[in-house]
Formats: structure tokens, C-alpha cells, sequence
């Protein structure tokens, strides 16, 4: 059984089709979607129907604050680019997106598995991982061996063991991580829909639950068109530019 | 974590029967185990859960990395349980003995010394190819397959360098065991192949002498002194080591990675062609290093400041390149060739051995080894041959020259290039006449059935034209 990851897709469909596209080459026979769906780019509605067609067929999918400010009140921690897109994508959702955004729980328990879009500790408060102290925190909080995270855009491996001493792993993509049992981890497999580490391709991860291999993938897809259409669609300049350089902006 | 109680034979493990405790060491045990569906003898490995933190994520760290291994030179893993009650490793038993109990019979002949060795660092090529570094060589981590391969176990103190390294700021201690462990380990560097290549400079050093090369410090500022000292000329110990087993063996004990062989290959390829072997001044030293040169590798160890590669990329530097040179038909304009792509290959990679290799194409028992005014074809020819490379101005450390006499010149070279593992390959192709094409040439073979990359060299035809002999 391997679950893909994906996160922080952001209405960016051309990254969500070369992922699933990657995934299914690659034996993925579950999926696990940690929120962020829309905000920043300019394909909201096909994200989400493709979403909620694959939610119909079992996957897992979370509420980020993207997806909350979207349907609630602005978040005030938003940025004024964010918070731009999220008035632009209101009035392009329908009745049942809006439901499905409202009703997307904020955390899910697998077996070993955590699954949240910002943190083990609070979900609701949306903090993000920056790093090790933020994970340990996080690791000792929810007590699940493995926790996989979105909202960092960058992907990170954190992992704790005995001592309790929080270390960090920036992944090799494509190569396989054996998740020891002995210790416990946190993943963060990386923005689908808006890398921000230099490399505009887009990050998922697929997790092997019989072997406990985890694999973190970057995928190529036409960022290109994705940053096109969100100038196209009149949204702020810079989420383009953002798609173009992966994050140099 | 409560201490499971002692393990007994015949009982369980996960569906494998314990049968008999064939070892048993500070860090654990290994118990002989059978299950029905085993088709080869199986050891499992118990480790010793006291208080020790280094023993328990050691294991850890095995459990990841062992089943990522393949390969003759790596026991073959079978399975491994998990933490919550008995953590375990099953893998396949090797027969034989460690290389340990041959410390006794040291110093051994130089020629067992050098297949040993070249053994070994055969093995630690295949592994640091897995991206793997050992970390922990010594004789008693040491196996022989019947067949001669050597087998790497215990991979506790190992580093995978696409894994999360467990073990990078857990301890206090340096990592490895006295005797062997490189300096760079004692500065807790852990991602360097090269350490593996200082251990295996001391394990030679003690089987080539009967003597350890370091002693066997129990304090760090014993281990430190590796350093900055340089130890006795193995030749001090025992003088029927010839010179060029002492340049191999401190060749691998440098204290700065740096001035190491760049890779186990390289290491391997001297000790199997020992007359190659480029003799330095290391290689006649008798005493102990002048107290300069002590200085030297202290001052030099001081401001250390490596750069940081990982495997891939420090094998990557250090190719094995292996240029065929056809010398048979005199065709500067392709020889010339040759020689300006080799120099590209060799300027970018810089710490790639060069070995020039020309077949002699003749008939075993056949054909006389002289021309008819009676020259030594075999010594013309490597004339010939050093002369080809004389251009390149490679120190001699760097380049080695190889004439193999064989019937069929392809084959010669491909055996070559898999005996020695050869990274890279240039090659000539004298251009593409219709029957050339319809025979298939050389280079053509070569490209086909070489384990490693080939480039392949031509000229333009006017080139050619020019430089061909009139005839």
C-alpha cells in the first residue's frame, strides 16, 4: 500500500496533474491531501472538483488556512497577496466547493500516521515547522510515530529518538528513507502548487506502509502555463514570478 | 525500554527458530536461526539493549541501511523486526573465517598482504557506490567468501548519504575503533569515503608489519595524535616490505583525506599491478617522518577546513579513466585526438587516474615477441606508449601504462576495464569504411559490452586523410 502526499497545491492545476500523474506511475494506491488547496493560483474550481471526485473515492483531504480564510472570516494573518487571492476566489467557488472546504477536518489519525496541514499541536492555530524546535514540539505533542505536515513549502524530514534530540534531514528526491520504528518522525513533503526553494518543480512524497519507505519527489511540470494563467487572470505579479523561479522572486 | 528476558535456543523469533549462539560480543549476539522457507543459512543479529545509546541507535542505523544493500561483498538481508520487543536482523551467514585471526600470522608475504587488500578495497568501492561509507573497517568486520570476495559486516557506526544520519550529533565520542578510525572521524567527520580508505591503510599496516600503525588509544587526545604524526614507515618494522607496499599503504594513511587515493578503486587498482605503483618519497622513508614533515601534516591538519561532498561526488573526482591507445597504425591525426579528449576528461576531473592501455594483437604461443631485427615488441610498444602520453605532463603518480598481449583486442580491453573498474573509457574509431561497418570495429564493441562509459574518438576525414600513411 503507498499513500502520496500532496500539499499546499493552491489552485495550481498543472503541478496537481503532473503529481497525480507522477504518483500513479509510481504505485500510489492511496492519497492524502494536507490542505491549502486554492490561493495563489488561477485554477480553484478544477482543483477543487478533482479534489473532491478523489475524496469520493476514499482519499484524505484537510482543511488549510487558505481553504478556511476562503470560506470564513479572513484570516489576519494572511499577507495582503494572499488575502487578494482569496477575495478573487470566493466568488468563482460553488455551493458544494464551499461545503467541502467547510466541512475538511483539520487533522486525520491513520495507524501510526498524523496527518495535519500545520502543526501536531494546535492545528487549528495554523503555526508553522520552521524547524527543529517547532517540530520536537510538535513530535512530542501528538505522539504519533509518524506526522506529515504541509503548510512549509520546503520539503524537511525532521526525527527524534531517544534522547529526545530533534534532528533535521533536507531528502535526496527519489531515494528511499526507511522510517525506523525506534524513533519518531515529521515530514514535510513540500508545496505541490507553489515551491518556494529555487527548483519550480513541484514536491510531493508517496509513503510505502508495508516497508516504512518514505520517498520525497520533485516533479517537472509546465510552470510556464501556471504562471501565465495567473497573470491572466489578473492576479498579483509576483505569485507568477513565484511559479517561474520556485521561489527566487 | 525494559530489557527483554536472555534468548534460549528453540525459541521463536517473528517465525525463526534460534538453533545455536555462534558469537557473542559486547555489542551482541548472533544466533544461527532456520525457517522452513530459507533456502540459505541464516544468522540473526541480537544487539545487547543495556544503557549504552550508541549500541541501541547503532542497531537502528543497521536496520535502515542493510536492507539497501546488494551485492556479493554485503551479507544479503533478510529481515528485521522492530523495537517494541526484540529488535532483530536477520541476514545471510557467511562461511569462513574473519580476517582477524590472520593479525596473529602477521607480517604475512607482501603479495597476501596485497590480494587481501586488494580484496577489501574492492568491497568498500561497491559499497561507497551504494553511497555508502563504512565507517567501522577492521579485521574482525572483515569476512572471505569461499570464492574470494571480501564481505563488509556491521554497518552500526555506517553512514548512507541519502539517509538521515542517526548518529551525527548523538554522542560525545568520536565513532570507530582506535587503531583504524581515519582523523577526520576523530573530528567527528562523517561523510567522507576516504575514512574508509585510512582504515583500511591501517589494516594493511598491521597485517604487512604485525604492528598497529596508531597503537590503540583509549584517550582523544590518543586519538588526536593521528593528526600530526605520521607513523614508522611500515619498512621500519619490517624491511621485506618492498618500497612499493609502504607508498600504497601511507598513501592511505595520509592525514588529510586530500592526499589519500581518491577512491577504493584506485587503491585496488595498485595493489593488484604493483609494479605500476609510481614510488614516492614516501616509499623509502625508514624512520620515523623528519620532523618537518610532522609539521607539515600538523600544520596542515590545523586549518583543515574540508570541503564538504558527499560519496557520489568524491567518486565522481576520482575516476579511473582508461584511454586504448591504437598505436599499430601510425595515425597521428586520431592519436592527437585522443590525447585532447583525455586531457578535457582529466582537467575536469581532478584526481582521475589515467591508464594507458595498448593491445599488443597476437596469438598465445604463436607469434614471437620480436620483430624481425629482433626487437622486444612488448617494450616497444610501451615506449611507444609513454611517449604517446608524454604531452598530457601528468605527474607520475597519476598516469600507468599497460600493454596486454591478446588475440582479440576488444575483449582485451573490456576484461581490462572490468578487472580494474574502470570509470571511463576513450577509444579511437578510424572512420567508417563499409567493411569496417560490416566486420564492426573496436570501438564499436567496446561501446557495446563495456561496463563503464565510452567516449569515442574520431577525426574529420580530411584529417585523417593528411595524417594516414601513404601507401
Amino acid at each position: 500500500m503507498t499513500t502520496a502526499l500532496m500539499t499546499d497545491i493552491h489552485a495550481n492545476r498543472e503541478a496537481l496533474e503532473a503529481c497525480l500523474a507522477h504518483a500513479g506511475e509510481h504505485g500510489a494506491d492511496q492519497f492524502v491531501f494536507l490542505g491549502d488547496f486554492v490561493g495563489y493560483g488561477a485554477d480553484p474550481e478544477w482543483v477543487l472538483d478533482r479534489l473532491m471526485g478523489l475524496v469520493a473515492q476514499g482519499a484524505t483531504a484537510l482543511m488549510g488556512n487558505h481553504d478556511a480564510a476562503a470560506v470564513g472570516a479572513l484570516d489576519p494573518h494572511l499577507n495582503a497577496g494572499a488575502r487578494e487571492c482569496i477575495e478573487w476566489t470566493r466568488p468563482r467557488l460553488s455551493e458544494a466547493h464551499v461545503k467541502f472546504l467547510a466541512e475538511l477536518p483539520l487533522s486525520a489519525q491513520d495507524g501510526p500516521c498524523l496527518y495535519v496541514h500545520a502543526n501536531g499541536w494546535d492545528p487549528a492555530r495554523f503555526e508553522y515547522v520552521f524547524g527543529p524546535s517547532e517540530a520536537g514540539r510538535s513530535m512530542q505533542v501528538a505522539r504519533s510515530r509518524i506526522t506529515f505536515c504541509g503548510h512549509m513549502h520546503e520539503p524537511m524530514l525532521y526525527h527524534m529518538g531517544l534522547p529526545q534530540r530533534v534532528e533535521a534531514f533536507a531528502p535526496i528526491p527519489g531515494s528511499p528513507i526507511p522510517l525506523s520504528a525506534a524513533r519518531h518522525w515529521l515530514a514535510l513533503p513540500g508545496s505541490v502548487g507553489q515551491p518556494r526553494d529555487g527548483n519550480p518543480a513541484a514536491c510531493y512524497a508517496t509513503f510505502d506502509e508495508l516497508n516504512h519507505l518514505l520517498t520525497f519527489w520533485r516533479v517537472p511540470y509546465d510552470h510556464e502555463q501556471a504562471a501565465k494563467k495567473v497573470l491572466q487572470a489578473g492576479l498579483p505579479p509576483y505569485l507568477a514570478r513565484l511559479l517561474l523561479t520556485g521561489g527566487a522572486v | 525500554m525494559s530489557r527483554p528476558p536472555p534468548l534460549e535456543p528453540g525459541q521463536r523469533i517473528d517465525g525463526f527458530e534460534l538453533r545455536e549462539r555462534v558469537h557473542r560480543g559486547g555489542m551482541g549476539s548472533l544466533w544461527r536461526v532456520s525457517r522452513p522457507d530459507l533456502t540459505q543459512p541464516a544468522v540473526m543479529k541480537v544487539p545487547a539493549i543495556d544503557e549504552d545509546p550508541t549500541a541501541i541507535v547503532g542497531f537502528e542505523v543497521e536496520q535502515m541501511i542493510m536492507p539497501l544493500l546488494s551485492g556479493p561483498h554485503v551479507p544479503t538481508f533478510i529481515a528485521a523486526g522492530g523495537f517494541e520487543a526484540q529488535p532483530y536482523i536477520v541476514m545471510e551467514y557467511i562461511e569462513g573465517a574473519s580476517l582477524r585471526p590472520q593479525l596473529e600470522q602477521a607480517p604475512l608475504p607482501a603479495a597476501q598482504v596485497a590480494s587481501i587488500g586488494a580484496q577489501v578495497a574492492e568491497a568498500l568501492h561497491d559499497l561507497h557506490q551504494q553511497h555508502v561509507i563504512h565507517l567501522d573497517l577492521k579485521p574482525s568486520n572483515i569476512l572471505f567468501r569461499p570464492s574470494g570476495d571480501a564481505v563488509l559486516i556491521d554497518y552500526g557506526l555506517a553512514r548512507h548519504e541519502r539517509l538521515p544520519d542517526l548518529l551525527a550529533e548523538e554522542f560525545r565520542l568520536p565513532l570507530g575503533t582506535a587503531p583504524y578510525i581515519s582523523p577526520e572521524q576523530v573530528l567527528w567527520v562523517r561523510d567522507d569515503p576516504r575514512s574508509d580508505l585510512f582504515a583500511l591503510g591501517a589494516v594493511l599496516y598491521h597485517l604487512a608489519t604485525g604492528q598497529r600503525a596508531f597503537g590503540n588509544p583509549t584517550t582523544i587526545g590518543g586519538l588526536r595524535k593521528r593528526l600530526y604524526q605520521a607513523p614508522t614507515p611500515p619498512r621500519a618494522h619490517n624491511p621485506d616490505c618492498p618500497p612499493w607496499l609502504q607508498e600504497i599503504i601511507l598513501h592511505c594513511l595520509e592525514a588529510d583525506a586530500e592526499q589519500r587515493y581518491g577512491s577504493a578503486a584506485q587503491v585496488a587498482f595498485d595493489l593488484t599491478q604493483p609494479q605500476t605503483v609510481a614510488l614516492t618519497a614516501r616509499a623509502s622513508w625508514t624512520g620515523r617522518l623528519p620532523i618537518g614533515k610532522r609539521l607539515k601534516h600538523w600544520a596542515r591538519s590545523l586549518g583543515a577546513s574540508p570541503q564538504r561532498r558527499n560519496v557520489t561526488q568524491q567518486l565522481q573526482r576520482a575516476p579511473i579513466v582508461m584511454a586504448a591507445v591504437d598505436l599499430s597504425q601510425e595515425w597521428e591525426a586520431l592519436a592527437d585526438a585522443l590525447r585532447a579528449t583525455v586531457r578535457r576528461v582529466l582537467t575536469s576531473e581532478p584526481q582521475a587516474r589515467l591508464a594507458c592501455v595498448s593491445v599488443l594483437k597476437r596469438r598465445i604461443g604463436l607469434d614471437t615477441p620480436t620483430d624481425e631485427a629482433g626487437r622486444n615488441l612488448h617494450v616497444q610498444r610501451l615506449v611507444q606508449l609513454q611517449h604517446w602520453a608524454r604531452p598530457l605532463a601528468l605527474p607520475p603518480q597519476r598516469v600507468t601504462y599497460h600493454v596486454l598481449e591478446a588475440p582479440d583486442p576488444a575483449e582485451a580491453i573490456i576484461d581490462y576495464a572490468r578487472a580494474n573498474r574502470v570509470d571511463h573509457i576513450v577509444i579511437g574509431c578510424r572512420g567508417v569504411s563499409g567493411l569496417r561497418r560490416y566486420l564492426g570495429s573496436v570501438s564499436t564493441r567496446v561501446v557495446a559490452e563495456a561496463p563503464c562509459s565510452v567516449t569515442v574518438v574520431k577525426v574529420s576525414r580530411d584529417e585523417a586523410l593528411e595524417a594516414a600513411p601513404a601507401s
